[in-house]
């Protein structure tokens, strides 16, 4: 038990200190998940939007195979995109191995099927009666378009913070794509596995708070937007 | 049409970050696949600094197996790899992956266990060593992961005349790096082959006073050799061949032969460089 309290105490020296090696694996998260972010919502929410508001032939094995890739194992797209992007893959002439967008590109394959997914099961859990309150309200269809999308955004909001949690939390993918290179691809949790490993806890535990923090501070910032809207 | 260039503002966002991103990345850097061992004591963060000051070149490293290290070279995706286990390294050179192999430094391998020494092992030769732990059924942790370490304890169990205990209750594989499988064999209260650099890093880290000891060293079968190899670029064109081979004159060079040597932790040295005798014997 009093390893645990040494490194606790550890922690917070390293994070008040600004020790380099901590704040490095901190930044390196923070890029790599704003990137793989920006990426899966940019295409994520209009695709979502539109599995969910438009009926057209094969939505529904569509829809399963988009809920079962929700699922991906990160190692499994660790492994995945090593292949790609190895010098000997197909994409190997970008030199993407042990790089940040590297790590992003997996992210983004990560987080896409969670915001398409959950996008599309908030647009089609909207009101059916509130479909028709706009149109009698004498809505054209771009209008109906508009609003849907309005009237859905609590629900995309919690699909994107389901997607940061869990592109803030993977490892395997930063492992095995970024090859946990110091000051370069070393991210909080690879920085965590590998001084467990090493039985340095108190940089583990420090890094560990942070990762806490900053889901604490998204989620606030989620709940107070929702109160303003 | 607020909302539409809220959402083309992260799309610019990106367009200005990737390209300087991958083209940051790309500046005078040295990419390195190792073993854990040598990211694990520290011998890296100690001597990259010292090589970026003499050549310029920043060394970037990836801890992995030497197993999983040589397949990245095969792949073609360092440029240069520090590993110890010489036979599969012939084998990769051979094969037309690598180029300028030179053997850099030494340290040996140990078998530690448990102060109470359940198999009453301690001070044995490795034969009897294992014979021992085998018919005693002693927990055994073991690398199980194609690194150097691994090949070379299959190897000692092959000299030992004894199968590999590979489905034993007793035999654990851990498939992790040194430092960790330390870590579970002095949770498991078992016994565990590991670098000595690997060990004095532990030893450090408890203060010099460590529940797993040292049982069986100084056979002259648990030597362990680390190199240097260059990524061939004649079967990857893209590689940093330039800068590899600046990094292997500059670690087999009198400096950094010396840094070697001085770097210690308890007082101990972890490697003992002989870059310098071998340059001699091959001359």
């Amino acid at each position: 038990m009093s390893f645990l309290l040494n490194g606790f105490f550890q922690a917070i020296e390293l994070l008040a200190s600004g020790n380099a090696e901590t704040y490095s694996a901190i930044f390196v998260t923070v890029k790599v998940s704003s990137y793989s972010m920006t990426c899966s919502l940019v295409m994520g929410i209009p695709l979502g939007f539109c599995l969910g508001y438009f009926d057209f032939r094969g939505k529904k094995p569509f829809r399963t195979i988009i809920d079962t890739l929700m699922a991906l194992p990160t190692v499994f797209i660790g492994l995945l995109v090593y292949a790609f992007l190895t010098s000997r893959g197909p994409f190997g002439g970008f030199g993407l191995l042990f790089t940040v967008p590297g790590i992003a590109i997996g992210q983004t394959i990560l987080a896409l099927p969670i915001v398409m997914g959950l996008t599309a099961t908030a647009v089609e859990n909207m009101d059916e009666k509130l479909r028709i309150t706009i149109l009698s309200m004498g809505a054209n269809r771009r209008q109906l378009f508009l609003s849907s999308l309005w009237e859905t955004r609590h629900g995309i909001l919690a699909g994107a913070v389901v997607a940061y949690g869990r592109v803030m939390t993977e490892v395997g993918i930063s492992m095995m794509v970024g090859g946990n290179i110091k000051w370069h691809t070393r991210t909080i949790t690879t920085a965590i596995a590998l001084e467990t490993n090493k039985g340095q806890f108190a940089m583990g535990i420090a890094l560990g708070l942070v990762l806490l923090t900053i889901a604490f501070c998204v989620n606030v910032s989620v709940a107070l937007l929702r109160r303003r809207t | 049409m607020i909302e539409k260039s809220v959402w083309l503002l992260p799309v610019f966002i990106l367009a200005l970050l990737f390209p300087s991103e991958v083209a940051a990345e790309r500046g005078k850097t040295l990419t390195m696949a190792t073993t854990t061992s040598t990211d694990n004591t520290g011998l890296l963060d100690y001597l990259a600094p010292k090589f970026q000051k003499a050549t310029g070149i920043e060394l970037k490293w990836t801890a992995t197996g030497t197993g999983k290290a040589l397949k990245l070279g095969e792949n073609c995706d360092v440029d240069i790899l520090m590993v110890h286990a010489p036979n599969a390294e012939k084998r990769f050179i051979q094969n037309g992956f690598g180029t300028d192999r030179r053997e850099i430094m030494v340290n040996d391998f140990v078998i530690i266990g448990p102060e109470n020494d359940r198999a009453k092992i301690k001070g044995k030769s490795i034969e009897d060593a294992f014979g021992d732990l085998r018919a005693r059924k002693a927990t055994f942790i073991s690398r199980g992961d194609n690194s150097g370490t691994y090949k070379k304890e299959v190897f000692l169990w092959k000299t030992a005349g004894l199968p590999i205990p590979d489905k034993e209750p007793w035999y654990v594989q851990t498939g992790q790096g040194m430092l960790s499988s330390i870590q579970v064999a002095a949770e498991r209260n078992g016994y565990t082959m590991t670098d000595r650099g690997t060990y004095i890093k532990y030893e450090s880290n408890w203060g010099g006073n460590p529940p797993l000891k040292i049982l069986v060293e100084g056979d002259k079968a648990l030597l362990n050799q680390y190199s240097v190899i260059a990524v061939n670029p004649v079967h990857c064109p893209a590689v940093g061949y330039d800068e590899a081979k600046r990094f292997v004159i500059w670690i087999t060079g009198k400096e950094a032969q010396r840094l070697i040597k001085n770097f210690k932790l308890l007082g101990k040295p972890l490697f003992v460089p002989n870059a310098a005798e071998k340059k001699n014997s091959t001359q």
